[in-house]
């Protein structure tokens, strides 16, 4: 490379102090760029769902120049728009116990302590502060009939800390900040460039110069400088092909900028979610997600007798396992994600699965229903009914509903400071693109608040930070050779990509790469299972390298070329995976090597060896990353094992 | 429970840009169950077109849990096809027969200018929420959510009209191509809260002359209510007109006092 960064540091720029002094005392010493100065700095924010929406809204608001890029025709578009069941924010409006050291002690632990403590601990701290931001801007949470918020609870948590508008918080959400980022593009403060997507990073005498995109609707491939570029692109889920996320969610963002030098921290951190609509068949191109709120009210039970085929009414209450109840007492159906995954794949492999395919658990309602009446559990929760009923054929007030934990999101990502940059100067990440928050588990209606506190009340501040350095001086802009080259590459690669002319598309090759990081890189990972990935994923890339077919040329609207570039670099990222959850032989959260188990089957913690970020280097060759350690230290809560019995 | 469906003829637009003219192109699916969901359909058919070399067919779609509102189609002469309530993501095959011809068309309006086969450029929606389709509130300096109360059939109404999901389907089953169920929604949402109501008549004017400016005018079809995957109900153009007329003596008489 010519333009070579200095060697990463996994510094994670720490505040002095307290923990929970530790943000003011960043804020108190930060730089600042004054407010007639901020109109000189350019800030690339690309992705505008809620983690980019709001980041590029806020710096516009403070007066810089704000770019703001999305693949989609809308930022209202963005896969945020998705999450149903709601965000937490320790507001303790229920006076039920909670406060900011309650929710950043539930994250740390949801984690399985493999969380950065001061990040969280911040966030707990400016979680208060969205919702105060999104009420003010018209988000139509739901409310008592006195007037005030209401709250539900979610799993890993004894408190009602989750504000929710009906089952479509993320819509309410990403809307409030899209409306905010389009009264600002309608000012002229930010610029719009929408089906534009990233497909590299541009450094420049060791710092992010700018991005180069490829315009979607017209093929063409062009550069932008700028003085700091956020990358809030989201998470990279569909590399198992099947999940949650929207079709389109795809990891070339962060990938393209790890290929550029920015370290990539626990790729192997994938959530499970349980409760998700059973695949139903072969071809099937995603799973729907029940939102986690279901558990609130719904109870999960399996048939006692393996292979049970009567009909769910005709079994008595005495040939029911109701599972989580049993063996997690004090939270019950609201045991965490990973641990309420674990325990439905258990059922179903000892073949108490149900359902045609026999690849489901039942969510039932029915005391729910006989204890609220119909209307109350229809107002909660009407809108996934009816949605489950779309899908399924089946209603779900009268016969249980089948769930089956599908991929849904991703605790790894882009390795960030304190200050949310990457290991490459001037690029930062936000939201579910960094690895900032969650640890080896992300607790329920956390992803929400993370993204919106990244993009509102974190990189405003720390970006600062970095800019100020720059003031009044020349940077680099795209008129400077690396931009042409950068481009060059980039046209060579979507040219390499529609050229191959094999017999297969991109989407048979997605299908099939998805299957090997499921089966081996999914809810249960072996030392062999995983050796096993790492060969069979490298003979699959070489089959896609050949005999990968694009139609369509490269000019001009293409989505069978888009889905190429994306399909290639989860091949690249899937790898990677397998690579960091062989080499993590631990279990924790979400990361569960079947090596490493209690007798009862729950995760067993090495914290001698394994307390530590996996922060990984690209050298050039896929199959040959280079690990990078940042040590995690508590200072606020020791390890525990996490008990949720 | 799940059936096969043999025998299906798809009709579908095909227009390589803009200006062109376009065609129907007749494809068949031999069998599917009924199981699939229509858009997977869709991309068992590009699957199949791509790998014996022609071009997949073009369309709009990203969730497909009727939510992010990307997905449009015309699905014999129906927007979002037969079933209600139901975007075009969320339909699935069992709502069909074997033997049925499926005519595939693109939204059309003029509004919405047609990029390839079934994929429109909708950015005339944006326009309208950047004119006014916000609540001006700076990132930082919001007091505590709790200090305004709402009461909640005022909090439900104005979320009932915030469900809109944006995807165009109001407009593309109008005969005039009016965008005031879209339009509507956004000001009830807004103007029914007290967090709107400072801006409540400067925001329905530019809203509404914005929308004039590119969509056809509302005669009260109703079409839009009826295609409507949120079910929005008409109403919002009601508390729309209302407030737009005041919004004209209330806004000039303001003028007159600057
Ligand atoms: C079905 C579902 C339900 C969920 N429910 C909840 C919930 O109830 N509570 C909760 O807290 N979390 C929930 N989550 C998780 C949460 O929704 C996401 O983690 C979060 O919204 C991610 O936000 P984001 O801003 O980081 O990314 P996204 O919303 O995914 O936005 C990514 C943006 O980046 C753009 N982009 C990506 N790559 C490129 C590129 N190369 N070039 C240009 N643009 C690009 C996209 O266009 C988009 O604008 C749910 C997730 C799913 C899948
Ligand atoms: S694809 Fe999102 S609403 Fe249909």
């Amino acid at each position: 490379m010519s333009m070579t960064l200095d060697r990463p540091t996994l510094d994670s720029k720490t505040p002095e102090g307290p923990l929970a002094d530790k943000w003011d005392n960043f804020k108190a010493n930060e730089k600042l760029v004054n407010p007639a100065n901020k109109r000189k700095f350019k800030v690339i924010v690309v992705g505008t769902g809620l983690a980019g929406a709001s980041a590029a809204a806020t710096l516009a608001e403070l007066g810089y120049q704000v770019d703001a890029f999305t693949f989609h025709d809308s930022p209202r578009r963005a896969h945020s728009i998705a999450a149903q069941g709601g965000i937490n924010a320790a507001k303790n409006y229920r006076g039920d116990g909670d406060s900011v050291h309650r929710l950043f002690y539930d994250t740390i632990k949801g984690g399985d302590f493999r969380s950065r403590e001061s990040n969280v601990h911040r966030l707990a701290q400016v979680s208060v502060n969205i919702i105060d931001q999104m009420v003010a801007q018209g988000v139509p949470f739901a409310r008592e009939y006195g007037g005030m918020l209401d709250n539900r609870s979610f799993g890993g948590a004894q408190v009602s800390r989750t504000f929710y508008a009906r089952g479509q918080t993320g819509q309410q959400l990403l809307l409030g900040a899209y409306q905010q980022l389009a009264r600002q593009i309608g000012i002229g403060n930010v610029r719009l460039f929408n089906r534009t997507e990233l497909v590299d990073v541009v450094n420049i005498d060791g710092r992010c110069a700018g991005i180069v995109v490829r315009d979607l609707m017209t093929g063409e491939v062009s550069s932008h400088s700028a003085h700091a570029v956020v990358l809030a692109t989201g998470g990279y889920g569909n590399v198992f092909f099947l999940s949650t996320n929207a079709m389109a969610c795809n990891v070339t963002a962060a990938w393209r900028a790890h290929r550029r030098g920015a370290l990539f921290a626990n790729p192997c951190y994938t959530q499970i979610h349980p409760t998700c609509i059973p695949q139903s068949d072969d071809f099937q191109s995603k799973l729907t997600l029940m939102s986690e709120s279901l558990r609130n009210d719904g109870r999960v039970w399996v048939p006692k007798m393996a292979g049970d085929t009567r009909s769910p009414q005709d079994i008595p209450e005495s040939d029911r396992d109701y599972y989580l109840e049993r063996l997690y007492p004090s939270f019950g159906n609201l045991a965490p994600r990973d641990i309420s995954s674990r325990a439905a794949k258990r059922a179903i492999d000892s073949g108490q699965g149900v359902g045609p395919k026999q690849n489901g658990v039942y969510l039932d309602f029915a005391d729910a229903i006989g204890r609220l009446g119909r209307n109350v559990v229809a107002e909660r929760y009407g809108n996934l009914f009816d949605m489950y009923e779309r899908i399924t054929g089946e209603n779900p007030y009268d016969t249980p509903m089948r769930i089956y934990p599908a991929s849904h999101y991703t605790m790894g990502g882009l390795w960030v400071d304190y200050e949310l940059m990457t290991t490459i100067p001037g690029l930062y990440a936000a939201g579910e693109a960094n690895f900032s928050d969650h640890g080896a588990n992300r607790l329920g209606a956390s992803a929400l608040m993370q993204g919106l506190a990244d993009g509102y009340f974190v990189l405003p501040y720390t970006i600062s930070n970095y800019l100020s350095q720059w003031l009044n001086k020349s940077i680099p802009d795209t008129s400077h050779p690396e931009f042409a080259r950068v481009e060059a590459e980039a046209r060579d690669r979507y040219h390499r990509l529609a050229s191959i002319g094999g017999t297969r598309s991109p989407d048979y090759f997605h299908r099939e790469l998805g299957k090997i990081i499921w089966d081996y890189c999914g809810m249960e990972r072996t030392e062999a299972g995983l050796d096993k990935a790492l060969s069979e994923i490298p003979a699959l890339y070489e089959e896609f390298s050949k005999d990968l077919r694009v139609t369509g040329g490269e000019d001009g609207l293409n989505q069978t070329l888009e889905k190429a570039g994306r399909v290639e670099d989860f091949f690249e990222l899937g790898m990677l995976m397998c690579r960091d959850a062989l080499e993590r032989e631990e279990s924790c959260g979400g990361h569960f090597r079947a090596e490493h188990q209690t007798d009862d089957g729950e995760a067993l913690r090495d914290d001698e060896n394994f307390a530590h970020v996996s922060a990984w280097e690209w050298t050039g060759d896929a199959t040959q990353p280079t690990l990078h350690k940042e040590p995690l230290a508590y200072e606020e809560v020791g390890f525990q094992t996490r008990s949720y019995k | 429970m799940s059936g096969t469906l043999k025998n299906l003829t798809l009709k579908i637009w095909r227009q390589s840009g803009p200006n062109d003219a376009g065609r129907f192109d007749t494809h068949v699916i031999d069998e599917i169950t009924d199981e699939a969901s229509f858009l997977e359909m869709l991309d068992i058919l590009n699957e199949r077109l791509v790998e014996s070399g022609e071009d997949a067919v073009v369309f709009d779609h990203d969730c497909r849990e009727g939510i992010c509102g990307t997905c449009s189609l015309m699905i014999n002469g129906q927007a979002h096809g037969p079933e209600r309530a139901t975007a075009t993501c969320q339909l699935h095959m069992r709502k069909f027969s074997s033997g049925d011809t499926i005519v595939i068309e693109p939204w059309r309006a003029s509004a919405f200018p047609i990029v390839r086969d079934l994929m429109v450029d909708r950015s005339a929606f944006d326009r309208i929420v950047e004119s006014g389709g916000f609540i001006t509130a700076a990132t930082g300096g919001a007091p505590d959510a709790n200090l305004t109360p709402i009461p909640k059939p005022v909090s439900d109404a104005a979320m009932d009209a915030a469900q809109c999901i944006g995807c165009g389907a109001c407009v593309a089953a109008c005969p005039n191509g009016a965008a005031n169920l879209f339009t509507g929604a956004k000001v009830t949402h807004l103007n029914l809260l007290p967090q709107g109501q400072a801006e409540r008549y400067q925001r329905v004017e530019n809203m509404v002359e914005t929308m004039d400016d590119r969509f056809g005018s509302c005669t009260n079809h109703g079409e839009c209510e009826a295609a409507c995957p949120k079910e929005i109900s008409i109403d919002v153009i009601a508390l729309m007109n209302a407030d737009y007329r005041k919004a004209k003596t209330i806004n000039r008489k303001s003028l007159s006092r600057v």
